[in-house]
C-alpha cells in the first residue's frame, strides 16, 4: 500500500485556489449519469449529499436513524469556527490554521488544515442564508464568543444548541433535494458492507432494518460520512446509535485506518453514577470560563463541599497551570482530573468525580449573570443529577468525546480504495491528535459544502464512460452473502450473554487500558483481553427476535461485533506510538511534572493501519507530514 | 438512592400489521438515580435473561437534543415532567411499586412500527414539501450583509428549537402536526432569508400537513404544554395568519 | 397543488367565524329576553311587541336567515372537523391525562357543541316553532289589538322545574363551550397577539361567563317569582 496524500504542489496558501481552477470538471450532461452513494446524513453526509445533488449528480443516501435530521451531529453544543475576524480582534486564515495544528499536537497534514480555515468563512455564510438563527449582536450583526482556550473570537453559535442549528440547515437543504427528486433518501437503512469492483468502490450493501431485508445499491463513488466511533468505550457523550461499522467495513476492503487511539477525552461531563448507566452527558466547555475547578486536600475526604473550608481544597488546574488555570486545554485537564482521582481525591459515592464550583462567580457577578450565562446548563444538570449548581458544586468527570482517528484521506478526501471518499468526523480528519472545541463542526461542514464537491469530480471526471454496474455481478452478490452470513450467526446463536454485557466488557477493558492513560503491559495485556472477549462473544452471544422485524438487539450485535476488532486495532496503535501527544497520553513518556513528552523526532507521521485478516496483525504504514510551515514546539501551559 | 420496583404496562406489537396488545412486567433492581430509558435497559436485559424479546424502542442522544425518543407514559408524552424528554426523565419521579403505563404514540399519520417505535416519516415529508429556503451552496452572500435584529434572531431560534419528536401530534387529541409545522414555518417567515418563498412555503406545508393525515388543531394548548422544547402555540397563530393572508390576498 | 378550501386551517376559519357571530347573535338576543325581568302586564306587552317585530320586520328576517345558516355552517363544519380528527387517531391510548396539559372544555367541544345542539331542538320546538307555527296563546292589548303572548308561554314554560333546569343546565355547557370558543377563535383567526394574550383571555372568560349567566337567571327569576 503507498500513501500518496495527493497534496498540490505549490505554496501554502495557493494549493487550494490552484487546485480549484486546475481541477477537472464534469458536464453537466455527464453529471446527471454519475450516481454517488452518501451514507450519514450529519453535517458532513447531509451537506455533501444536498452539494453533489445541487451540481446535478443523482445522489443516494442513508442513515440509520428515522430521520436524516437525528444524526448524531444535532448534539453538537458550543459553537462553530470560522476565520471571518468579525470582531476584528486579529484573526485571520493563518491564525486558525495555526491554532489548529498547535491544537492537534502537531500530528495533523498542514494542506489540509489550511483548506478547511480557508473555506471556513463560506461555511457562515451558507448557514445564514439557509435561515440558520445564529447568535446575534443588537446591532444585528453575528455574535462571537471565545471558545477553547484561543485568544480571538471566533466561534459562532446558536444558544447551546448549535450543531442541532447548523445540522437542520444541511437538513433542510438535504430535504429540498429529495423533494426534488435528486437525492433518494433511505431511513433507517444500515450500510454493512462496501462493494469493490476491479479496485474501485462501487457500491454498497444496505439492510433496512425496519424489515430486515438487504438491497444492493450501484455508486460510481461512495461517500462515507458516517461519524465517529467513541462507543467503542461503551460509556461516551455519543449517541446510542454512533459506531464504526461503516467505516470498519470500509477498513476491511482496504482503506487504511490512521490514528485509531487518538481519543478526545473531554473534561466537563458528568460523572458516571452506577453499573446502569448508558451514557454520559457533556457539560458545555464553557462553564470552565467562570467555574473553579477543586477536590479536597485531604484524601478520602467525604464532608459535603460546603463544609470544606477554602484552605482545605486543592485548585489543581490553577495551581499546577498558572497561568491558564481552568481553562488549559482538554486532554491537559482530563487528564489532572484522572490523576488527582487516581490519587484518592476525588469526591461523591464513587470517588470518580471533582468539583466545578461556580460559588466564586455568584458572589463576583451575582445569580443573575451566572444564570444568564449558564442557566440552561444548570437546568440540565439539575434534570440529571437532581442537584442544584447554585447551592452546590457541580460534580464532573472525563469522558470520551470525539475520535480524531479515522479512514485514512488525501487531500481529496478519498481513502485508499479508489472511489471511495470520507468525510467528517470518520475520517482521521485535520485535528492530529487533539481536536480545539468548536472545529469538529466546522469540518464536517467544510467537507461537506465545499470541499468533497470539488475534490469528487477529479475522480468522477474520470469514470464518465463507466456504465451502472448491475448489482446482479458477482461482487455484490458476495458482499451481500458476507452480511447475511454474519447476521446468521447472530441469530443462530443462542448463547446465554445478552450484547449489551459485551459492550460493558470492552468498553471497560478499552477505557481502563486505552482512556486517558496508557502503558506498554496494559496495551498488550488489553490485546489478548479483547480478542479472548471477541471470541466468547462469537461463542455465547444472545440475540432474540428475527430479522424478519424491527430487532435493535440484532443491530447493536452487528455494531458491537466491529467494535472488539476497533479496539483491537486501538491497542496496537497506542503500543506503537512511544510518545505522549494531545489525547494520546502514555505513561512512559512524560516530563518529571507528569507533562505529556512528545518525540517529533520519531513520530511526526500518521499511523496508517491496513488490514491483513481478522486474526492477523494488521500492517503499520507511516504518512510523513513534513511540517513545512510551522515549526513543532512544545505545548506549554504553565 | 434507595431499590426501585416497578411493574410495567408495555404496548407490544410485532410489526405495523400485528394488533399488538399490553404486557405487563415487573422490573427490580432499579434504583432512583437511572433515567426512564436506562430503566427500560434494566428491564430489556431481564427479558434476554427470560429469553423475551426486549422492547424495541426509538433513542439515540439520550440527552434531549435528537428527538427520537418517544413514549407516552401515563398517558403523558415523554412523562410527567414539563419541558423533557422521555430520555431526560429520571426514575427519582417515580415511586416505588407504582404501575407504570408505556405506549407508543398514536396517530395516523405515525404508524406503529414495533413495540414502542413509530414511523415519524410524514414530518420529514413536510419539511421536504417546503420547509427551507431555496439556495445552493456557494451562492450565498455574506454572513454580515443582512443584519438581523438579535430579538428577531432569538425568537427565530424560539421556533427553530423544535426536534421534530411528534409530541405534539402524539398528545393532541386530534393528532395535529400544526406545532411543528408552523414552527417552521415561522421560523423562517421571521427571517429575512424566507421571506422570497414565504406564501409558497406555507401553502404547500399545510397542504402536506393535511394530507399526510393529521388532524386539526382545536387550540387546546396540549402540544405546548408537552413540548419538550416549550415551542409556543403563538407560532401556531402565525401560521394562520400567513396561511389565511397568502391566500386571501390572493 | 394548494387546497385552500378544503385545509383544516380554512374549515377551522369557518368555524370561528360562525362561532363569533353566534356570540354576537346570543348577546341581541339576550338584549330582548331581559325585558322578561320587567314585572306585570307592562313586561308582557313590551316583550310580546318585541317578538312581533323580530318575526316580522324584514331586516330582522333577513338576519335571522344569517343565523339560521351560521348555525348550520358551525354545526356541519365542526362536525367535519371532528370526524377528520378522529380518522387522525385511529388507535386512541389505554390511559390519558389530558388534565395535566389542557383543559377539559378544550377538549370537549363536541359534546358541548352536542348538548347545544340538543338544547337548540328543544329550545326551538318549544318557542319559535310555536311562535312560527304551533297554537299560541294571545294577548289583547289595550288598542284592542291581539298579538301573540310568546309571553306567557315562556312564563308557564320555565314553571316546570324539569324545564327550568335543564335550561340552565345547558347554559353551563354554552358557558364551557365559549370558555374554549372564544379565545380559541380570536387565536384561530389570528387576533390573539402575545401582548394581548391576557386581554383576550378574562375578556373570553367574562364573555363566556356572562352570557350563559344572564341568560339562565331569566328562567330562574321566573320560576321563582310565579311559584
Ligand atoms: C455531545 C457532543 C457535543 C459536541 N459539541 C461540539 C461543538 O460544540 N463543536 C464542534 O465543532 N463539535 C462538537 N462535537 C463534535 C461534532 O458534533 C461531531 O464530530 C460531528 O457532528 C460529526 O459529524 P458527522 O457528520 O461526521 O457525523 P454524525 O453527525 O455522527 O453523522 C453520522 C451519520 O452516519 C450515519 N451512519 C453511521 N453509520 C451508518 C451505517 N453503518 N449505515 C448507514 N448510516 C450510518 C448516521 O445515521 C448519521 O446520519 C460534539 C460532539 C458531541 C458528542
Ligand atoms: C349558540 C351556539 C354556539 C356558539 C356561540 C358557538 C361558538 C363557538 C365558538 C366561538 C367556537 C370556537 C371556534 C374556534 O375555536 O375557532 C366553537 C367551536 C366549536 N363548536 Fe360551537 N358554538 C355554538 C353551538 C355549537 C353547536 C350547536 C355545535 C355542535 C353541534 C357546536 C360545535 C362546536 C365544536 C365541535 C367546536 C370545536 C371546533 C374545533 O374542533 O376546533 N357549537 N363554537
Ligand atoms: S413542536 Fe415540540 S413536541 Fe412538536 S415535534 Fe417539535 S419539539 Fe416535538
Ligand atoms: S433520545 Fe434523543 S431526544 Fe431523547
Amino acid at each position: 500500500m503507498i500513501l500518496d496524500n495527493k497534496v498540490p504542489e505549490g505554496p501554502l496558501e495557493l494549493k487550494w485556489t490552484k487546485y480549484k481552477s486546475k481541477v477537472p470538471l464534469v458536464s453537466p450532461a455527464n453529471k446527471r449519469k454519475l450516481e454517488i452513494i452518501v451514507v450519514g446524513t450529519g453535517l458532513a453526509g447531509a451537506s455533501a449529499a444536498s452539494s453533489l445533488a445541487e451540481m446535478g449528480y443523482r445522489v443516494k443516501c442513508f442513515c440509520f436513524q428515522d430521520s436524516p435530521r437525528r444524526a448524531h451531529s444535532i448534539a453538537a453544543q458550543g459553537g462553530i469556527n470560522a476565520a471571518k475576524n468579525y470582531q476584528n480582534d486579529g484573526d485571520s486564515v493563518y491564525r486558525l490554521f495555526y491554532d489548529t495544528i498547535k491544537g492537534g499536537d502537531y500530528r495533523s497534514r498542514e494542506a489540509n488544515v489550511y483548506r478547511l480555515a480557508e473555506v471556513s468563512a463560506s461555511i457562515i455564510d451558507q448557514c445564514v442564508a439557509q435561515g440558520v438563527p445564529f447568535a446575534r449582536e443588537y446591532g444585528g450583526t453575528l455574535d462571537n464568543r471565545s471558545f477553547g482556550g484561543v485568544q480571538v473570537s471566533r466561534t459562532f453559535y446558536a444558544r447551546g444548541q448549535t450543531g442541532q442549528q447548523l445540522l437542520l440547515g444541511a437538513y433542510s437543504a438535504l430535504s429540498r433535494q429529495i423533494s426534488k427528486g435528486n437525492v433518494k433518501m433511505y431511513n433507517r437503512h444500515e450500510m454493512v458492507e462496501i462493494v469493490k469492483i476491479d479496485g474501485k468502490a462501487r457500491g454498497v450493501i444496505v439492510r433496512n432494518l425496519l424489515t430486515g431485508e438487504f438491497n444492493r445499491h450501484f455508486g460510481h463513488a461512495v461517500v462515507l460520512a458516517t461519524g465517529g466511533y467513541g462507543n467503542v468505550y461503551y460509556l461516551s457523550t455519543n449517541a446510542m446509535g454512533s459506531n464504526v461499522t461503516a467505516a470498519w467495513k470500509a477498513y476491511k476492503s482496504g482503506a487504511a485506518f490512521s490514528n485509531p487511539c487518538f481519543t478526545q477525552i473531554h473534561p466537563t461531563c458528568i460523572p458516571v453514577s452506577g453499573e446502569y448507566q448508558s451514557k454520559l452527558t457533556l457539560m458545555s466547555e464553557s462553564l470552565r470560563n467562570d467555574g473553579r475547578i477543586w477536590v479536597p486536600k485531604k484524601k478520602g475526604d467525604n464532608r459535603p463541599p460546603s463544609q470544606i473550608p477554602e484552605e482545605e481544597r486543592d485548585y489543581y488546574l490553577e495551581r499546577r497551570y498558572p497561568a491558564f488555570g481552568n481553562l488549559v486545554p482538554r486532554d491537559v485537564a482530563s487528564r489532572a482530573a484522572k490523576e488527582r482521582c487516581d490519587e484518592g481525591y476525588g469526591v461523591g459515592k464513587t470517588g470518580l468525580a471533582v468539583y466545578l464550583d461556580f460559588e466564586d462567580a455568584i458572589n463576583r457577578l451575582g445569580k443573575d449573570i451566572v444564570s444568564a450565562r449558564y442557566g440552561n446548563l444548570f437546568a440540565m444538570y439539575d434534570k440529571i443529577t437532581g442537584d442544584d449548581p447554585y447551592s452546590t458544586p457541580m460534580r464532573i468527570f472525563p469522558a470520551v468525546h470525539y475520535t480524531m482517528g479515522g479512514l485514512w484521506v488525501d487531500y481529496d478526501l478519498m481513502t485508499t480504495v479508489p472511489g471511495l471518499y470520507a468525510i467528517g468526523e470518520c475520517n482521521f480528519s485535520d485535528h492530529g491528535a487533539n481536536r480545539l472545541g468548536a472545529s469538529a463542526l466546522m469540518q464536517g461542514l467544510a467537507d461537506g459544502y465545499f470541499v468533497l464537491p470539488y475534490t469528487i469530480g477529479k475522480y468522477l471526471s474520470e469514470d464518465i464512460r463507466t456504465n451502472p454496474i448491475s448489482t446482479n455481478h458477482d461482487s455484490f452478490t458476495k458482499a451481500e452473502n458476507n452480511a447475511k452470513e454474519r447476521n446468521k450467526m447472530l441469530l443462530l446463536n443462542h448463547g446465554k450473554r445478552s450484547v449489551e454485557s459485551f459492550h460493558r466488557d470492552l468498553g471497560r477493558i478499552v477505557w481502563d487500558y486505552c482512556g486517558m492513560s496508557r502503558n506498554e503491559p496494559n496495551l498488550i495485556a488489553a490485546i489478548d483481553r479483547i480478542k479472548e472477549l471477541r471470541n466468547e462473544f462469537w461463542k455465547d452471544v444472545k440475540v432474540l427476535g428475527d430479522d424478519k422485524t424491527y430487532n435493535p438487539e440484532l443491530d447493536k450485535a452487528g455494531r458491537v461485533a466491529d467494535f472488539f476488532e476497533l479496539g483491537e486495532l486501538m491497542m496496537r496503535d497506542a503500543l506503537e506510538r512511544n510518545e505522549s501527544c494531545g489525547g494520546h497520553f502514555r505513561e512512559e513518556f512524560q516530563t518529571g511534572e507528569g507533562e505529556a513528552l512528545r518525540d517529533d523526532k520519531k513520530f511526526t507521521f500518521a499511523s496508517t493501519w491496513e488490514f491483513k485478516g481478522v486474526d492477523e496483525p494488521p500492517v503499520l504504514h507511516k504518512e510523513d507530514l513534513g511540517f513545512e510551515t510551522v515549526k513543532p514546539t512544545q505545548r506549554s501551559y504553565k | 438512592m434507595g431499590d426501585l420496583q416497578l411493574t410495567l404496562k408495555v404496548w407490544r406489537q410485532r410489526s405495523s400489521s400485528d394488533k399488538g396488545k399490553f404486557e405487563t412486567y415487573d422490573v427490580s433492581g432499579l434504583n432512583s438515580h437511572m433515567s426512564f430509558l436506562e430503566m427500560m435497559d434494566v428491564l430489556n436485559e431481564q427479558l434476554v435473561g427470560k429469553d423475551i424479546e426486549p422492547i424495541a424502542f426509538d433513542h439515540d442522544c439520550r440527552e434531549g437534543i435528537c428527538g427520537m425518543c418517544s413514549m407516552v407514559i401515563n398517558g403523558r408524552a415523554h412523562g410527567p415532567l414539563k419541558g423533557t424528554t422521555t430520555c431526560q426523565l429520571h426514575m427519582r419521579h417515580f415511586k416505588n411499586e407504582d404501575t407504570i403505563t408505556i405506549e407508543p404514540w398514536r396517530a395516523k399519520a405515525f404508524p406503529v412500527v414495533k413495540d414502542l417505535v413509530v414511523d415519524r416519516s410524514s414530518f420529514d415529508r413536510i419539511i421536504q414539501s417546503g420547509g427551507y429556503v431555496s439556495v445552493n451552496t456557494g451562492s450565498a452572500p455574506d454572513g454580515n450583509a443582512i443584519p438581523i435584529p438579535k430579538e428577531v434572531a432569538e425568537e427565530a431560534f424560539d421556533a427553530a428549537a423544535c426536534i421534530g419528536c411528534g409530541a405534539c401530534v402524539a398528545t393532541c387529541k386530534n393528532a395535529s402536526a400544526s406545532l411543528f409545522v408552523s414552527a417552521k414555518v415561522s421560523q423562517l417567515a421571521l427571517l429575512p432569508q424566507g421571506q422570497p418563498e414565504r406564501k409558497e412555503r406555507v401553502n404547500k406545508m399545510v397542504s402536506k400537513m393535511d394530507e399526510e393525515g393529521f388532524g386539526h388543531c382545536t387550540n387546546t394548548g396540549a402540544c405546548q404544554a408537552e413540548c419538550p422544547k416549550e415551542i409556543s402555540i403563538e407560532y401556531i397563530r402565525k401560521m394562520n395568519l400567513d396561511y389565511n393572508l397568502s391566500n386571501l390576498k390572493g | 397543488m394548494n387546497n385552500y378550501l378544503t385545509s383544516t386551517i380554512f374549515r377551522k376559519v369557518l368555524a370561528s367565524l360562525s362561532g363569533l357571530f353566534l356570540v354576537t347573535f346570543l348577546v341581541g338576543h339576550l338584549v330582548g329576553n331581559l325585558q322578561l325581568f320587567i314585572p306585570g302586564v307592562q313586561g308582557q306587552t313590551q316583550f310580546n311587541k318585541y317578538a312581533l317585530f323580530m318575526t316580522t320586520n324584514p331586516v330582522v328576517q333577513a338576519l335571522s336567515i344569517i343565523t339560521y345558516s351560521a348555525i348550520l355552517l358551525h354545526i356541519f363544519i365542526t362536525l367535519f372537523l371532528v370526524i377528520q380528527s378522529r380518522r387522525a387517531r385511529p388507535v386512541g391510548y389505554a390511559v390519558s391525562n389530558g388534565n395535566d396539559s389542557s383543559g377539559w372544555s378544550s377538549r370537549n367541544m363536541a359534546i358541548l357543541g352536542t348538548v347545544l345542539l340538543f338544547f337548540l331542538v328543544i329550545h326551538l320546538k318549544s318557542f319559535w316553532y310555536k311562535m312560527h307555527f304551533g297554537e299560541m296563546p294571545y294577548q289583547y292589548l289595550s288598542d284592542g289589538t291581539k298579538i301573540k303572548d310568546l309571553y306567557q308561554v315562556t312564563t308557564s314554560a320555565f314553571q316546570n322545574p324539569f324545564y327550568t333546569f335543564f335550561y340552565v343546565f345547558c347554559m353551563g355547557a354554552l358557558s364551557l363551550h365559549l370558555k374554549h370558543g372564544v379565545e380559541s377563535a380570536i387565536q384561530t383567526v389570528g387576533l390573539r397577539i402575545p401582548s394581548y394574550e391576557k386581554l383576550f383571555k378574562y375578556a373570553a372568560i367574562a364573555v363566556a361567563f356572562s352570557i350563559p349567566a344572564i341568560f339562565a337567571s331569566i328562567p330562574v327569576y321566573l320560576y321563582f317569582t310565579n311559584i
